[in-house]
């Protein structure tokens, strides 16, 4: 921890009170068909389109589990360096809601797919470790819609019985960024493995958010669940809402239920869910439809061996190169650019003027355009291109400038740019040392005062020569050619 | 371990089982005289026994990723499955509101 | 010409193939009797047209002087467990009332891709749950056969399967699918002086099958014959990938294999199968049933399951756990009965629903399944049953070292009269002892008539073979079946 960073505390009457946060992340799993069932699982479908018998639960059928949903649950506990469970299984969790139509979630209690592993994020300065309990898989539950009729709600099961991982986190975290930072690391792991979009408005990403405060040095204080949280921002938001409530009830008497709760992404505030008439008692057992699911080597070494470099591992690479730790960061922080850049190198560009040139040029030019890197008109190889006729010498900075936006424009290769357009800088010393003849004979005053020792000028010589050569002129050679002229 | 009239409700609203005082006070002679019986199994020793977890050893076959590979397991047949709906709208199932 | 409906299943088969009677004329002639067998109340819904267009397309193949399929020409009655595409499926429950399943079950699909026509629905206890066919809401089914003692009183079929019993005793029917969750299948088949056979847990596909407990539920036919029933199982039986239990092996010949010499085998006499209160009849065709596989050949081992007497018990924890689960399904939301008071939320509806949907025995063991798996109970009682589990199968493997096979009888008692002990739920239970611990340990068993009680009422005898050796049980059972030379059947009284 870096001295630098104070703790974040809430400020109470009585003193102040940390804050302990737990994560349980619910990331939608990447396949093309449901958990249980041949039904696909594309966003945005018609009511009910995406449904087989088997998500609908008709009387006799029967769950088989899709192989992928598995591989990749298993993929995301390798990249978080937890421990695989060879034999796991299915439990149901047994309770009644309209968007649950067997009545019961198959998902994992007793014997979860992946165990203990963990994830080192930022928060500014400061690294930390956060603990990973578990990942297990489980079916996602339909949607209930409650606007459409007056006093009907209508059912649509499209997403029952989509994969989901969910991924617990030790109540490890304790402030808001920080939960933010895991969220943040978490989805970009997930993105890179390739097991979830991390898409949060589609739902492909929600958390739970278990928040507590004790005064530091305590025990944990009692927890709160704020239930399906839907962006990283809401859930900052949530946290806070949350610890400053219940610092305030402790305060003023009151106790901390635990109890079940939903944010308000209006308000900024969270609200009890309901009131238990019937204390959840969700009577798990082992589903007896499935056996025990047991994995063998061969399953595991193909996990293993198709999980890609990770973001630590790939921005301690691009750090070794050169590159600094701020640009490492933000290079890796999106798979997309990560992808880009290392494309970019492997087209040959050098590491610290690529990335210097793809954090300042690129992402400029690319904001200006309102583009992601995945759309970039630009391609690897063009920007590799351009960066090496800048190292030849061939552009200066600024005509590599011009030559950009050219490419932006037309997607055109760089050396057919500058072939077309005359774009390339010259070196030929004796059409330099001419112009340089002239500037000196138009400017006869600042000659004078440069030679009685305003030495400064020097950049104005420089200036009028490059201008005077519409900017083509090689500058090291300009310099060279100058100070001779000069004397 | 024996059941009265609050826990016999209590484990009915858990099934959703709607039942009023007087069938919920029969119940409960007649559920107190099976769980006594099966109290029995407590006299079993079964220390370093695991529990059955498959009937006949065999293992948990996956299958591949692959929508509609087999039309009895797979989607798009909306009319299928909202064909016994005691009531549908629009392509919804429908069911009294909700108040969350 | 004979009776078409006294026929057996290989003998329509035999029939058709050689020409000495047309598929069509059985299905006719099947499709008379259980038109005039309403009093026994065996069918639920009747379906002559499936069995007549089943048996046209067999006299037509045969036309063609095509190769008939297995069962061409052979018209059989469905247990209402098995979801049948548009045809309703209930589980003799009010809940699924107007139910028509857009869907086929494997084991049907089976049945009418090797050319097997459908009578109709058969009637049983709700859900499968009960022994007598009592729970059933459609009105029970009543046995065929009477007391000798010249008294009507209506007996029960068994249960669950009884209008499938009912059905091949009254000759509606020359073979039924049955469903075997505790003996579901071989005492309805005990009672009524027929065969049946539950195969090893996941030779018959449970995809479409109505769940009750699912790591007990096996389909298997209930036929006339020993014969019949390996033909019919043939039939029902192979892997199916919709079905995560579904054992991924080849369907044996087990016709083929039919050998009713038991020389060089050992059959086990189980001594924990001795139970207090044993009818002195019961015990009797015991010994006979012993003195006959000696008699084939077999030689004799007494044989110790230790674990026997807790197998009611943790039976009766697991099947209703899973069971209250299984039937979480029934909501009023996609299928079947919906009871909606006057402003009632969602929760309510469901709790309407369900109680007036559901039957008292299945209500019962929803509750009690609900108890058990409740928080505070789970270990003790439901991991405690599935580990007392554990130990009867291992009761079983320790008995291979020893024989081959095990004989037991069936059941307890003949059938008994109707309403006798469906006020003590535990009573009822009690009638599946026999039954359960080879259900619990999802090994084939089978039972075969033996013989008559005093009051003329059939007793069977059950074989239990390892996993997988249906083969054995059957053969053991035919052994039993040749020297019991049971030809008893029930006077047509309806």
């Amino acid at each position: 921890m870096a001295d630098a960073t104070a703790p974040y505390r809430i400020k109470g009457a009585t003193g102040d009170w940390e804050v302990v946060i737990g994560l349980e992340v619910h990331a939608q799993v990447t396949s093309n068909a449901k958990l249980f069932s041949g039904a696909a699982t594309a966003f945005g479908a018609e009511p009910n389109s995406q449904v087989s018998l088997i998500d609908a639960a008709m009387p006799g059928m029967l769950p088989v589990p899709n192989r992928e949903c598995i591989r990749q649950a298993v993929r995301t506990g390798m990249a978080i360096d937890a421990e695989i469970n060879r034999w796991s299984r299915f439990d149901r969790k047994n309770y009644f809601y309209a968007d649950l139509p067997q009545g019961y979630q198959i998902s994992q209690l007793y014997h979860p797919l992946v165990g203990e592993g963990s994830i080192e994020i930022e928060d500014g300065e400061a690294v930390k470790t956060i603990g990973v309990e578990r990942i297990h898989v489980e079916q996602d539950a339909g949607k209930l819609m409650h606007d459409q009729h007056p006093t009907r709600s209508y059912v649509d099961l499209n997403r029952s019985g989509v994969a989901l991982m969910e991924i617990v986190s030790r109540p490890d975290m304790r402030s808001p960024s920080e939960a933010g930072a895991y969220l943040r690391k978490l989805r970009a792991i997930l993105r890179y493995v390739g097991s979830c979009d991390g898409n949060m408005e589609e739902g492909s990403m929600r958390a739970d958010v278990n928040v507590s405060v004790r005064k530091p040095g305590d025990e944990l204080g009692t927890r709160t669940e704020t239930k399906n949280v839907n962006s990283v921002r809401f859930v900052m938001a949530a946290i806070e809402h949350e610890a400053n409530r219940q610092v305030e009830l402790l305060e003023s008497g009151g106790t901390i239920v635990q109890e079940t709760r939903l944010f308000n992404a209006d308000t900024g505030t969270t609200r009890s869910m309901r009131s238990k008439e019937d204390a959840h008692d969700y009577r798990y057992f082992p589903d007896p439809d499935l056996l025990p699911l047991e994995l063998d080597d061969a399953f595991l070494e193909e996990c293993r061996a198709s999980l890609p470099e990770l973001p630590d591992a790939k921005r301690k690479r691009y750090e070794a190169a050169g590159v600094t730790p701020y640009n490492a960061g933000v290079l890796t922080a999106e798979v997309e650019t990560a992808r880009w850049f290392d494309a970019l190198l492997e087209a040959g560009a050098a590491p610290v003027a690529a990335s210097n040139w793809v954090t300042g040029e690129l992402f400029g030019a690319l904001n200006r355009v309102g583009k992601d890197i995945t759309d970039s008109p630009v391609t690897p190889g063009q920007a590799a291109e351009l960066l090496a006729l800048v190292a030849d010498g061939t552009l200066s900075g600024s005509l590599a400038k011009q030559v950009f936006e050219v490419m932006l424009e037309t997607g055109d290769a760089p050396g057919k740019i500058v072939e077309e357009r005359g774009l390339k800088q010259t070196s030929d010393t004796g059409a330099i040392e001419a112009v340089i003849a002239e500037v000196l004979a138009k400017n006869p005053a600042q000659l004078e005062q440069y030679r009685g020792g305003k030495v400064a000028l020097f950049g104005f010589f420089v200036g009028q020569t490059m201008k005077a050569m519409g900017g083509k002129a090689n500058p090291g050679v300009v310099n060279e050619l100058l100070k001779k002229a000069l004397g | 371990m024996s059941v009265d009239t609050a826990t016999v409700k209590k484990v009915a609203s858990l099934a959703r089982i709607a039942i009023d005082d007087a069938h919920a006070e029969r119940l409960v002679p007649e559920l107190n005289n099976i769980l006594d019986w099966i109290e029995q199994l407590g006299e079993v020793d079964t220390s370093g026994v695991a529990p059955m977890t498959a009937v006949i050893p065999n293992t948990l076959r996956l299958r591949d990723d692959v929508v509609n590979a087999d039309p009895l397991t797979g989607g798009g047949i909306r009319d299928a499955v909202l064909a016994n709906a005691p009531q549908a709208e629009h392509g919804f199932f429908t069911v009294p509101k909700v108040i969350e | 010409m004979t009776d078409l409906t006294d026929l057996g299943i290989r003998e329509i088969r035999d029939g058709v193939r050689e020409g000495t009677f047309s598929a069509r004329e059985v299905a006719t002639a099947f499709n008379a009797a259980v038109a005039g067998a309403k009093p026994l109340n065996a069918f639920l819904v009747e379906t002559p047209d499936h069995a007549l267009a089943a048996a046209d397309a067999a006299d037509a193949a045969r036309a063609a002087g095509e190769t008939l399929k297995p069962l061409a020409g052979v018209p059989i009655g469905m247990k209402d467990l098995f979801c049948t595409k548009g045809v309703a499926s209930t589980a003799a429950s009010h809940i699924l009332e107007g139910f028509t399943p857009q869907y086929e079950s494997t084991v049907s699909q089976n049945l009418w891709d090797a050319g097997a026509g459908m009578l109709g629905k058969l009637n049983m206890d709700q859900f499968a749950m009960g022994s007598s066919n009592e729970t059933s809401a459609f009105g029970n089914v009543i046995s065929p056969w009477r007391r000798n003692d010249g008294g009507n009183a209506a007996l029960a079929p068994g249960g669950s399967s009884g209008g499938s019993s009912a059905a091949v005793a009254a000759r509606l029917c020359p073979g039924a699918t049955g469903t075997d969750t505790g003996g579901s299948i071989r005492q309805p088949a005990a009672f009524t002086g027929i065969s049946g056979i539950k195969p090893t847990y996941g030779r018959c596909s449970r995809w479409g099958t109505i769940a009750f407990a699912s790591s007990l539920d096996q389909a298997g036919p209930m036929a006339r014959d020993v014969r019949d029933c390996a033909i019919m199982l043939e039939a029902m039986s192979g892997f199916d990938a919709k079905d995560a239990t579904s054992l991924d092996l080849p369907v044996p010949r087990w016709e083929q294999g039919l050998n009713a010499s038991l020389a060089g085998k050992r059959v086990g006499i189980p001594r924990e199968y001795r139970v207090d209160n044993m009818p002195e009849e019961i015990e009797a065709l015991w010994q006979q049933g012993i003195a006959w596989v000696k008699d084939a050949g077999a030689e004799i081992v007494e044989v110790s399951l230790p674990h026997t007497k807790y197998a009611l018990p943790a039976y009766y924890i697991i099947a209703p756990a899973e069971a209250s689960s299984n039937l979480a399904r029934y909501d009023g939301v996609r299928y079947g009965q919906r009871n909606l008071p006057d402003g009632a939320n969602l929760q309510a509806m469901y709790a309407a629903t369900r109680a007036a949907g559901f039957g008292e025995e299945v209500k019962r063991r929803i509750l009690i399944g609900t108890y058990v798996l409740s928080a505070g109970f789970y270990d003790a009682y439901f991991t405690q049953a599935s580990k007392v589990r554990t130990l009867i199968a291992r009761d079983f493997e320790h008995a291979w070292d020893k024989c081959d096979v095990l004989l037991t009888p069936t059941a307890p008692s003949a059938a008994f009269a109707l309403g006798e002990k469906s006020a003590d739920p535990l009573a009822m239970y009690l009638n599946d002892v026999f039954t359960v611990p080879s259900s619990l340990a999802g090994l084939p068993a089978m039972s075969v008539p033996g013989g008559l009680d005093r009051a003329g009422l059939p007793l069977g005898l059950q074989v239990i073979g390892k996993a997988l050796d249906e083969q054995g049980v059957l053969n053991a059972a035919l052994a039993i079946e040749e020297r019991a030379g049971f030809v008893a059947r029930p006077q047509a009284w309806w």
